[in-house]
């Protein structure tokens, strides 16, 4: 091969290796949790409650038993269109749940909020300054982990849950955990 | 229905786009007219459809459809109009829709007003470009496909990011995309060539118009981005070195040399292989610049679409539009013989020192975003390229650069003499030495690339007067014959007079505003007053307001300069409560000189009535602007040339038709 056709074969070249490192990059998605925290044990926090509650959360409340931790806040729409699945668990009493009441201006917002659509939650922790939701690395609402029974985090999901994401990857989850 | 309408109209462009890529290739490879013919059509239908579709989309914001998940997700019924429908191309899935329809605009544009071109050229460019629609057009609708509907349409939307809720944004990403697709034109142009085999003059001269029209709007869509930076992000800042931003100027600068580089090919037969290699790296780098902010690989401020599966889509392409085009590039590119020689030091030359240190620029602020990347790849630990590294190998190359600019003109073709070019430049280097004086006089103490950047932009702009007084021979022919000269200076060459006038504006903006910004952040109460640079800033205290769909606080201040009143600036703190986000509105008072800035920030704990303030005194920050605008105009004047539209000499389109 002649020097010329080499010179011309090596903008090729550069960008194969551009490519591959892209590739590579593509793997290492900056903001997959799982990486981070999953089969971690989960970080120290101590909640007070919101207003009307005499308990707030803390990580020694998940350390037991198989529960929920949900993060949500009354600003959040798409909370909203999660809260009669989230009633649901409840009354059919399938696993505890506890919320994390985050990001509220107004300490009255997240209680107004469950008297108006119900209150689904066993604990409930106030977060106003992100102090949970820093920890457990939440980037939007409603969030959700499962943690085992030694308080160990083992699943999260990001987004509203219904009864297919339910039906077909969290409850089985639960229920595998369970029988550990 | 409109929308399953939309939708439908989308899928049908998919398959107007897979004919428009293929049928006029194999034609134009057989010499068959029939199938050469279709390109046209082709183009036009597929722009038709993409606007039926971006037409429906509109029409599911227009009237709040939240049935329709994009809908649902990106806009909210209490928002203004104009944002309604802006918020089209505010998230993902819209925005790569209107890619796609500017991209049809383009291609429809080359079908209708590019009647001369040889029609086997007109094929394969119309077929280059069919088949990057097909890749969005698929992009869209596997992955990223802004009709699909919800089973049960939720009562409201959950609104747009406040920080896009903004005019200088809303308007931002269409002249972006405008010139990152702009490009695919001239990316189209040089696939065909090289499966022609051949670029000539009148290859050039097709090419041209449509590059500079690429990069004008580039230019704009970079300079927005600026400027919303600067008023919105409320730091005082105009340019950030942000992943997003480079995405945008790399190609902007790869651009400008493909824009030199095309008049070498069209004057003087020469560096051909170099400007096909510049137009599919430009191209490349513009499709780089969607993927980095639609993949998630950098994270950022901007970026509002993290979604691997799509990053793979998206890097499929890339792989298939810059390596394929490359390895076409190898097989192809050698067998383009460039005729023209020149010395060193000629108007060649000139035009192929700025092409190096254009190239030189867009690698190192390459070099400098994707070094994250490949660090993380190899398993480093995620780190951020800074200001401080682009600073420190920007300006070394672009210092040169513009120096060489005010020479360059100067020089002939083919062979150049530097002396008596410089002799000519007298009068830039008396007005350079008087911005130095004047300069340090008024800043002994600022910093010393303050200093060099105002006397570059001195030599620059009188350099360039100077380039246009000796075409018109002012003060050597009578004045009448002179303005008589200037009349018939193309479009072309007042484009680049203009152009030149606005960097050397431009280079005066960054100078002051990187060199001479006072900044004072502090606690105030009504009544108190800070001493800015010069201008006394009194804080008249704060109020709420409530606007249509946020609620803010509004801090007064009242700015005096020797007791004299200049101005009462109202700066907002804006919180949206659909998504309980703050953002921070700048009051900003534009002076010839400079610009008084100020920005009320949290309310005081431990000071009664205090809040945080951050007044700033940012000098020549909108020379930065206007700088950029004249550059526009320049181009603008170029785009207009006559001459572009005429095509090339007769004798070159026969040759070109017989080869048919």
């Amino acid at each position: 091969m002649t020097m010329k056709r080499m010179m011309f074969l090596l903008p090729l070249v550069v960008f194969m290796v551009i490519g591959v490192y892209f590739a590579i990059g593509l793997t290492k998605d900056p903001r997959k949790l799982p990486s981070v925290l999953i089969n971690q044990t989960i970080p120290e926090f101590s909640l007070a409650p919101i207003k009307g509650r005499d308990r707030g959360l803390s990580s020694e409340d998940l350390k037991g038993q198989v529960s929920l931790v949900n993060f949500w806040g009354s600003w959040c729409i798409a909370c909203k269109i999660e809260h009669p699945f989230l009633m649901k668990i409840k009354e059919e009493n399938l696993v505890p749940l506890h919320g994390v009441n985050w990001r509220e201006v107004d300490p009255d917002d997240g209680p107004d909020w469950l008297k108006k659509y119900g209150d689904p939650y066993t604990l409930i922790g106030d977060d106003p300054k992100s102090k949970a939701a820093i920890a457990f690395g939440v980037y939007g609402a409603p969030e959700t982990f499962i943690i085992d029974a030694a308080g160990i985090i083992r699943h999260r999901f990001a987004g509203p849950m219904n009864q297919k994401v339910w039906d077909e990857s969290l409850w089985p989850i639960i229920q595998e955990l369970r029988k550990q | 229905m409109i929308t399953e309408f939309g939708h439908y109209a989308l899928v049908t462009a998919l398959f107007a786009a897979l004919i428009q890529s293929t049928v006029p290739l194999v034609g134009a490879a057989r010499g068959d007219g029939a199938w050469i013919s279709a390109a046209k059509p082709a183009a036009i239908v597929q722009f038709v459809l993409v606007a039926i579709a971006f037409a429906a989309l509109t029409q599911a914001y227009v009237t709040s459809d939240f049935s329709v998940n994009n809908v649902y997700e990106n806009s909210h019924s209490m928002k203004p109009m104009i944002y309604k429908v802006t918020g089209v191309w505010g998230n993902h899935e819209g925005s790569l829709l209107l890619w796609v329809l500017i991209l049809a605009l383009f291609g429809c544009c080359l079908a209708l007003f590019s009647r001369r071109l040889p029609p086997s050229l007109m094929a394969r460019v119309l077929a280059v470009q069919g088949m990057i629609g097909v890749g969005f057009l698929a992009f869209i609708l596997f992955t990223s496909n802004p009709f699909l509907r919800l089973p049960h349409a939720p009562l409201d939307g959950t609104g747009l990011n406040p920080l896009l809720q903004d005019p200088g944004l809303a308007l931002h990403p269409p002249f972006l995309y405008l010139g990152y697709v702009g490009f695919s034109v001239a990316f189209s142009f040089a696939i065909a060539a090289l499966l022609e085999g051949r670029v000539d003059a009148a290859w050039a001269r097709w090419v041209r118009p449509w590059t500079m029209a690429a990069w004008a709007f580039l230019t704009i869509g970079v300079g927005l981005g600026s400027w919303w930076a600067y008023y919105e992000l409320g730091w005082g800042g105009w340019w950030f070195w942000d992943p997003v931003e480079n995405a945008s100027f790399i190609p902007w600068l790869s651009g400008t040399a493909l824009l030199h580089s095309v008049i070498v090919v069209e004057k003087r037969d020469t560096m051909k292989a170099w400007t096909v290699f510049l137009a599919i790296v430009t191209f490349s780098l513009s499709l780089l610049g969607t993927f980095l902010v639609r993949s998630g690989v950098l994270t950022s401020v901007h970026a509002f679409a993290t979604d691997p599966a799509r990053g793979v889509f998206i890097l499929i392409l890339l792989i298939l539009v810059a390596g394929g085009s490359l390895a076409l590039f190898a097989s192809r590119g050698p067998a383009l013989k460039s005729t023209g020689l020149f010395q060193p030091i000629s108007r060649e030359g000139g035009l192929l020192l700025n092409n190096l240190l254009m190239s030189a620029a867009a690698a190192v602020v390459l070099l400098g975003t994707l070094y994250p990347l490949f660090l993380d790849a190899i398993g480093g630990a995620k780190v951020s390229v800074g200001a401080p590294f682009f600073n420190s190998v920007f300006f070394p190359i672009m210092t040169p650069m513009a120096a060489a600019m005010a020479v360059g003109p100067l020089l002939a073709w083919k062979r150049g003499d530097l002396f008596p070019a410089l002799k000519k430049l007298w009068a830039a280097f008396v007005m350079t030495a008087a911005a130095v004086i004047a300069t340090w006089s008024f800043h002994s103490d600022g910093p010393p690339i303050g200093l060099l950047g105002m006397g570059l932009a001195a030599w620059l702009f009188t350099g360039t007067l100077v380039e246009f007084a000796e075409r018109a021979k002012l003060a050597r022919v009578p004045l009448l014959e002179s303005f008589k000269r200037m009349a018939h200076f193309s479009g072309a060459s007042w484009g680049m007079t203009l152009a030149h006038l606005g960097l050397a504006v431009a280079i005066a903006g960054m100078a002051g505003a990187g060199s001479w910004k006072v900044e004072s952040i502090q606690v105030m109460k009504p009544g108190d007053s800070v001493d800015v640079a010069g201008y006394q800033y009194t804080f008249n205290g704060a109020r709420q307001r409530q606007g249509p769909n946020y609620s803010s606080t509004v801090g007064s201040f009242t700015v005096r300069e020797d007791g004299r009143e200049i101005v009462t600036l109202q700066s907002e703190k804006r919180v949206y409560p659909v998504r309980n986000m703050p953002t921070t509105e700048a009051a900003i008072h534009t002076m010839f000189l400079g610009d008084l800035y100020a920005v009320i920030g949290d309310p005081d704990k431990d000071v009664e009535g205090g809040f945080i303030t951050r007044l700033y005194y940012n000098p020549f920050v909108v020379w930065l602007w206007a700088g950029g605008l004249i550059m526009v105009l320049g181009a603008a004047l170029s785009v207009a040339d006559r001459r572009y539209r005429i095509g090339a000499p007769a004798h070159r389109r026969q040759a070109a038709t017989a080869k048919v």
